[in-house]
């Protein structure tokens, strides 16, 4: 699923500019704690959060996050946005919470990129 | 000029553009119109039959051309005109007749993003291009500025190739028994603002000495969750220090305190030390030493109370992992 259509499933909102809307998001991820994301996080998903400081976009180029969705309608600070705009990731906002957020784009297809913990050793290790 | 200020994107937005579009408003500004126009274009003499004009239109697959009296330009045809002669039946009429006579022009000395504006206030689909004494030189298209821009960006991507390319082969010429290069970055105590911004580069640093993405990723992980203990817990700040080999990337984040007393109870999976205001920026989970050991190879965590911690990691590279050496000498399966 492209950013764009991503946008369109969640009744989002683009809050910075210099993204590629086009860039193709393979699954989903969600959680506040960054650890948790750097530890089960795979490539090219699209993160779920609650937390709006710059960590949330370090995390995510570390971890290769195809675009950041910040859940309940927040607005993260200018630092995150400028961090992310220069980082060329997408930051959308979406009104609705995490447990809807989740349900609306695995319906629509959007498969887990989150490695349960039973997964065991991924290709990291 | 145009009235309101024109915005290029009015115009430029499509898919292939739309990626760069920052840039491709830059660009509009740097690029002159005769970096961009058609030069030598085809054009047509006042006294040219119109039936001529409508032949030429067709074999040459254009749909105007500017009227030119010596060198000097007197008018311009477009489909506009050619339609007016058709309904009067008059293709015998010459060129003269039917063209436009005021015509909108540029100079090959403008920046492009002048002839936008024209295009976006006035409607018409070409322009011609004179010099300053007034003389064609060449003709201008809307087409004729999203080729320009796109082989400007392509400019922009293949210096960011070269640079990459470059920097992959840096080990490549320099003989030693060993050779590396080693990266500092000292890090702030509590700077939460540009924690990550030392992972940030060393990433970039390793995808253009040609890691591949899964060694960057592996490697931008494990130091960010370092650089983030460093900024969290210590006094006075730490230094991450990478040595990169063609072989093996070696990383120190170290500091002067306060230490771990507990080294072992520390690498235990989500224990944590951290406070309620560490945890609510989304660390101190207590996962950061755990992530850190799935991320590398090798790690050693050595700590002294009141003297400070040292925790070491090693990536080790395969042959066709191996970073500043080059494609050719992966390709030749290396004799080191």
């Amino acid at each position: 699923m492209k950013v764009s259509e991503l946008i369109r499933v969640i009744n989002g909102k683009l809050i910075n500019d210099g993204a590629d809307l086009d860039r193709e998001v393979k699954g989903g991820c969600g959680a506040d704690l960054m650890s948790d994301v750097l530890a089960s996080i795979q490539p090219e998903a699209v993160l779920l959060t609650g937390l709006c400081n710059p960590q949330v976009v370090r995390t995510a180029q570390m971890a290769d996050v195809a675009a950041i969705v910040f859940v309940r309608g927040k607005n993260p600070p200018i630092e995150t946005i400028e961090l992310a705009t220069q980082e060329r990731i997408a930051l959308i906002t979406s009104p609705f919470g995490m447990f809807e957020l989740c349900g609306r784009l695995y319906q629509a297809g959007l498969p887990s990129l989150e490695r349960s913990v039973s997964d065991g050793p991924s290709d990291l290790e | 000029m145009a009235q309101t200020p024109a915005s290029p994107h009015n115009i430029l937005i499509n898919d292939q553009v739309a990626e760069n579009i920052t840039r491709t408003e830059e660009l509009a500004y740097e690029l002159r119109v005769s970096e961009v126009m058609t030069s030598s274009p085809k054009t047509l003499s006042p006294e040219m039959i119109m039936r001529d004009v409508v032949e030429m239109f067709r074999k040459a697959r254009i749909s105007g051309a500017p009227v030119v009296q010596g060198e000097n330009l007197v008018g311009i045809i477009s489909m506009e005109d050619l339609i007016h002669c058709l309904c009067q039946s008059d293709l015998d009429a010459q060129a003269s007749k039917y063209m436009t006579r005021d015509v909108l022009t540029v100079k090959g000395t403008d920046p492009v993003v002048e002839a936008l504006k024209i295009f976006v206030s006035s409607k018409v689909g070409r322009l011609p291009v004179i010099d300053d004494q007034g003389k064609l030189i060449g003709i201008l298209t809307k087409g004729d500025i999203t080729r320009g821009l796109l082989k400007a960006l392509q400019r922009d991507i293949q210096v960011e190739e070269i640079r990459k390319y470059r920097a992959s082969h840096l080990f490549e010429d320099i003989e030693s028994d060993r050779t590396s290069l080693i990266l500092r970055y000292n890090i702030k105590p509590r700077d939460f603002t540009h924690g990550g911004a030392a992972s940030s580069h060393i990433k970039r640093a390793l995808l253009r000495l040609g890691a591949s993405p899964q060694i960057a990723r592996r490697c931008g992980i494990a130091v960010y969750e370092a650089e983030m203990n460093l900024i969290i817990h210590t006094l006075r700040g730490g230094v991450i220090r990478v040595e990169i080999e063609p072989n093996r990337i070696s990383i120190e984040a170290y500091d002067d305190g306060p230490g771990i007393p507990d080294v072992e109870l520390a690498m235990k999976p989500g224990y944590s030390t951290a406070s309620e205001e560490i945890r609510e920026l989304g660390f101190g989970a207590g996962m950061g030493l755990a992530n850190i050991a799935r991320c590398v190879d090798n790690m050693v965590l050595e700590s002294v109370v009141d003297k400070g911690t040292r925790l070491k990691m090693r990536i080790n590279l395969d042959k066709e992992e191996s970073v500043g050496e080059g494609y050719s000498s992966k390709l030749d399966g290396g004799t080191s």
